[in-house]
């Protein structure tokens, strides 16, 4: 399963048991990416960190 | 059983909490707050239990407030994530439950926050309020420096930083502890060492098993409950004398790192915890 970078246009493989919303990055630019559909696989540039981010 | 877990973004912890929902054969709703639209006059909800995962403190806070008022058990509760969610109202609890923790203060202007720091002596840790993973966390070691952050804090940053929030410094052993406590038990501890005087995991620290002792337990679990109960890791510091401090209460934990390292199946226990609590 692959989807193409927002960032950089490369394919970016997925693993099998990826699961929408979670964050994979770039082998090529780097970016932090969000997984926000399996059909089709489709990822967007992850929200960047905000103020009351944490566990 | 009816379950919710509340999660955006799904971290290695929430991938964890699925697949063991998953491998049990155990339907849940995934409630994402970045879509869901919540009717303030609604006032049941069909869930047996709600799971919070949110990577957003103020996110989750509202959300777990909105299912305790309407009667749907949740791991953690409303209070426990308000409580923890704030590091003033964290040490609060614990100082009222007589938990032993670091000496701080609290200010609220530069100039009152710069007297504070000198009475207390350097070096001094200033941290915001609300946050995690070590962020904006400044160790001051000198007026010079004290007079720099708190200027910056003044004019650069938000509401929230105009709350000072001023912690003794402890010469830690280059590690910290972070304990898990499930309900009434403390379930696994790891060290967190690290060159930097942060040692939180995602800021580099590496996890080492540490051991259970009683005084550890005894400690986990009495900070467990000031803050309310439920699921929480809790970070400790040594001092040099020997004594244990609890630093500081987590309430979404992380445990990427701890499950190898302990050799315990934290997503496990927290399923565990959460179906109990499903049962009521």
């Amino acid at each position: 399963m692959t989807a193409s970078c927002p960032e950089c246009a490369a394919d970016v493989t997925l693993a099998a048991d990826t699961m929408e919303s979670e964050i994979v990055a770039c082998p090529d630019c780097g970016a932090e990416l969000e997984v926000v559909s399996l059909d089709p696989p489709t990822l967007a540039l992850a929200p960047e960190v905000e103020e009351d981010w944490g566990e | 059983m009816r379950i919710a877990v509340l999660a955006s973004r799904v971290r290695a912890e929430e991938k964890l909490i699925f697949t063991e929902l998953e491998r049990r054969g155990i339907d849940y709703v995934k409630i994402d707050d970045r879509e869901q639209i919540f009717d303030l006059h609604q006032r049941e909800y069909p869930f047996d239990v709600v799971l919070e995962r949110c990577i957003q403190h103020g996110r989750a806070m509202y959300m777990l407030k909105i299912f305790n008022d309407a009667g749907v058990p949740t791991v953690n509760t409303y209070h426990v994530a308000s409580t923890c969610g704030d590091k003033f109202l964290t040490t609060q609890a614990l100082v009222h439950a007589g938990v032993p923790t670091p000496a701080n203060v609290l200010a609220f202007t530069p100039e009152s926050a710069l007297e504070a720091i000198e009475q207390m002596g350097y070096p001094v840790v200033l941290k915001p309020v609300v946050g995690s993973w070590g962020r904006m966390v400044s160790k001051i070691n000198d007026r010079d420096a004290a007079e720099a952050v708190l200027e910056h804090r003044d004019v650069l940053g938000s509401y929230q930083h105009s709350i000072y929030y001023i912690q003794e410094l402890i010469n830690k052993p280059g590690r910290d502890i972070r304990s898990f406590v499930v309900g009434d038990e403390c379930i696994a501890a790891i060290y967190r060492t690290s060159e930097h005087w942060i040692t939180n995991t995602a800021r580099g620290g590496q996890a080492s098993n540490c051991p259970i002792t009683p005084e550890l337990a005894d400690l986990s679990i009495r900070a467990a409950n000031a803050v309310g109960g439920g699921v929480v890791a809790v970070d400790l510091l040594e001092t040099q004398d020997g004594r244990i401090l609890v630093n500081e209460v987590n309430y979404t934990m992380e445990f990427r790192n701890s499950i190898d390292t302990t050799g315990v199946n934290i997503p496990a226990r927290i399923v565990d915890y959460a179906l109990k609590v499903g049962r009521g």
